[in-house]
């Protein structure tokens, strides 16, 4: 037995737990514009600033400012804000259905769909997306039909997965878009494996690939890491930093040690640290490091700071582990309030714009959903045929799997 | 005595055993403030204090090397892989590590670890949250493998496995947290409360590893499973008009052989039956002892019942499950011919 005086064991702790009062005053958060933009090839060992400091351009009078400013068209801009909302009304729609019994399980994304629809409309349709689960954004900016996302979430015969995944465990090859897995981090470095082959093959194409910050404890992290470091991949390594874990706030990923995005440093490539909330920031990252993945200079970290402002997922109550309000005085705000006040501020969208929007996309949403449940949902209407699930297993089934489809009469 | 559902009995053995011995700690993924994804550590944080219950980096690798270095420093800790589907990254510590560690020192150095998580199909998670990779494990030399099936076997067998000096595997059927589970989804939920094996000692007792338990007596076949099928089987069992007997393995390795020889010897029938997939499951490896032991006695051939060789599919999770229907199949095949 061993004496119990365990005082110099450290574990770490949240700032506040379910009762306390949150809040964020002593965040160390650069000002809107305070950090100027480097040349895209700079040496990583000049760019210590940017893995520590925050990335930001508009603040929170919806004012942009400073050199990352992307100055994009306000049609983009736009487009950006309703691919946001698409995902936040796309998100509620899918919780409520599973909460009535149609669907097993969802993802929501809430608070963190600039890092989705900014970071894809940033990139070019080729690039390769290997994401984790949480940006279904993604799909939404590159034009993915509502339907067949929905179709996917009901696992009915509309289903591309055909029925074998869970709920949000998207694929879409059409749309460079990787089949998501249920085990954590699984992705990062097989991102860096298809940049490789991109290299190798002299194409433009290049990947980007996210991971939570929970998840960098993983060794797939430092595989990914270590692997782009080496080949120079052409690869983005998002690490979307939305401070918790499920129930484990970032301190247990090392997050209170040195910033996500400092990591990068270690490993001899660019860390940059941004405003997750702040779509023009999060654009005009993603697209520095897309320049400099495709002119050659490897890969870049990017941690985009951010607040998971809902569940952890349909099975998580986060009541349960942290205060309720947290996401309320989160001082980074909330990604679609943002671009929406910041385009109201430049006289390109109104609060009747921003409604007739809304209602717009509800209907659409409303629509889509109705035409999916008329297909089939987990428990009604059609299904992909029983007799699939022996299929896909291998390229030509084996007799083992033929004898047990026989054995099951289908 | 008190009424415990198998994620209390599995919370109480934990409890049971910070109280007992100071140098049993207990983490994993959302063990500490949170209480487990499942319940299974809810309050044992509160109760026994930040550094004796806590949350881990999302490291599985990591979790079960710290594990191991903590075992070798004397400490005896219980550590939670939050799904059984996310063990392998940590498959390499529990099998060049952990289970060879004593052997390869000449016996110098081992590490009595406790790797609780919960394993098996049947609450529609998909393929990453009800896979039964138990075979994987019984497959190593040097780890023993734990799957039980009731409230009152999991406390006293969690116990002796934290208390045991080698490693331990220790899964937990998810689908069996709450009740018993008889193979057909539609029937209503049941509840440990109204079943004698969800009366539970508070305090400390222990079922030792490596002993089977005869769950239901018989004399014209035997059933050899563990897990969330010894219920199905029993279920099909009682269906079938046969008189069959049901044996529960509760320890897959070391595995009591001879418990299974008498009961065989004396059907003459048997049938294997577990819920993970059937090429090179631990199904193959009973079936092949018993042939080796009981040839001579048998009247038929042994079959086996267990999944589909495939992935778990999340929208034809019945289809897949080898439920009641199933089992009684295979259970008239094996009287009948
Ligand atoms: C290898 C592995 N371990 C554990 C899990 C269970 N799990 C699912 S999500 C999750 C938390 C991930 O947190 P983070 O990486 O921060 O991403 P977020 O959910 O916040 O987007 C855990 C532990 C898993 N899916 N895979």
């Amino acid at each position: 037995m061993v004496p119990h005086s365990a005082k110099n064991l450290n574990v770490p702790a949240p700032r506040h737990r379910p009762g306390e009062k949150p809040e964020f005053d002593d965040l160390d958060i650069s000002n809107a514009g305070a950090l100027p933009r480097p040349h895209v090839m700079s040496d990583p060992k000049e760019l210590f600033p940017f893995a520590n400091g925050i990335i930001r351009v508009l603040n929170m009078k919806g004012q942009a400012h400073g050199e990352w400013d992307p100055k994009l068209d306000p049609e983009v801009l736009r487009q950006g804000l309703r691919d946001m909302l698409t995902t936040r009304i796309y998100d509620d729609r899918m919780q409520n259905m599973q909460r009535v019994g149609k669907m097993s399980f969802y993802m929501k994304s809430r608070g963190e769909e600039a890092v989705a629809v900014a970071q894809a409309m940033a990139l070019d349709k080729d690039d390769m997306l290997f994401p984790s689960y949480r940006q279904q954004g993604l799909l939404i900016s590159r034009g993915r039909d509502l339907l067949d996302m929905m179709n996917h979430c009901l696992s009915n015969a509309g289903d591309n997965c055909k029925g074998r995944q869970l709920p949000i465990m998207y694929t879409w090859k059409e749309g460079n878009f990787f089949s998501i897995s249920g085990n954590l981090g699984t992705q990062f470095c097989q991102a860096v494996g298809w940049a490789v082959a991109s290299s190798y093959k002299g194409e433009d194409a290049i990947a980007s690939t996210w991971i939570g910050e929970g998840t960098t404890a993983t060794a797939d992290f430092h595989h990914g890491m270590t692997f782009a470091a080496v080949y120079d991949a052409p690869v983005l390594l998002n690490v979307v930093n939305n401070q918790w874990a499920i129930s484990s706030f970032q301190g247990f990923a090392g997050g209170e040690k040195a910033t996500f995005a400092s990591r990068g440093i270690g490993y001899g490539m660019p860390g940059l640290r941004v405003d997750g909330n702040d779509f023009l920031a999060v654009y005009a990252v993603t697209k520095w490091a897309a320049e400099r993945a495709r002119n050659g200079g490897g890969p870049t970290l990017i941690e985009l700071f951010t607040y998971r402002a809902d569940a952890h997922s349909t099975s998580d109550d986060p009541t349960k582990y942290r205060p309720e309000d947290e996401a309320r005085v989160w001082p980074l705000g909330d990604p679609v309030e943002r671009l929406k006040g910041h385009l109201i501020e430049i006289g390109e969208w109104s609060e009747e714009r921003h409604t007739q929007a809304m209602a717009e996309i509800t209907s659409l949403v409303t629509q889509k959903y109705k035409q999916a449940e008329a297909l089939g949902t987990l428990n009604t209407g059609e299904r992909p045929p029983v007799s699939s699930m022996f299929e896909d297993v291998f390229e030509e089934m084996p007799d083992n799997l033929r004898r047990q489809r026989q054995q099951l009469g289908v | 005595m008190a009424k415990m559902n198998m994620v209390q009995a599995i919370n109480s053995a934990q409890d049971v055993m910070l109280e007992k011995d100071n140098s049993v700690v207990i983490f994993g993924e959302d063990v500490g403030y949170f209480g487990g994804v499942f319940n299974c550590t809810e309050g044992l944080q509160k109760k026994h204090g930040l550094q004796r219950v806590f949350d881990t980096p999302i490291a599985e690798g990591g979790i079960i090397a710290m594990a191991i270095g903590m075992g070798v420093n004397e400490m005896r800790p219980v550590a939670e892989i939050q799904f059984s589907d996310y063990i392998y990254p940590a498959f390499d510590q529990i099998l060049s590590e952990a289970s060879r560690l004593r052997y390869r020192s000449g016996g110098e150095y081992w590490a009595p670890i406790t790797v609780r998580t919960p394993c098996g199909g049947g609450i529609r998670g998909g393929q990453t949250h009800s896979q039964s990779p138990e075979g994987i494990f019984t497959h190593v030399s040097g780890i023993k493998t734990i799957m039980p099936s009731n409230p009152y076997d999991a406390k006293g067998l969690l116990i002796s496995a934290i208390e045991d000096n080698d490693p331990v595997v220790f899964f937990e059927p998810k689908r069996l947290y709450n009740g018993p589970f008889y193979g057909d989804p539609k029937d209503p939920p049941q509840a440990w409360e109204k079943h004698e094996l969800g009366e539970v000692p508070e305090g400390h007792y222990t079922i030792p590893i490596g002993k089977a338990n005869t769950v239901r007596k018989g004399t014209q076949m035997t059933i050899v499973t563990y897990g969330t099928m010894v219920h199905v089987s029993t279920a099909a069992a009682d269906l079938s008009g046969y008189d069959v007997e049901v044996i529960d393995l509760r320890t897959l390795i070391p595995m009591d052989l001879e418990h299974i020889v008498e009961s065989v010897t004396r059907t003459g029938r048997c049938l294997v039956v577990h819920e993970a997939t059937k090429t090179g499951g631990f199904g193959a490896e009973i079936l092949s002892q018993i042939q080796e032991e009981c040839f001579w006695a048998l009247e038929a051939p042994i079959e086996r019942v267990a999944g589909w060789d495939l992935p778990y599919p999340h929208a034809f999770e019945w289809e897949y499950f080898p439920g009641k229907a199933r089992v009684l199949d295979a259970i008239k095949h094996v009287m009948e011919g």
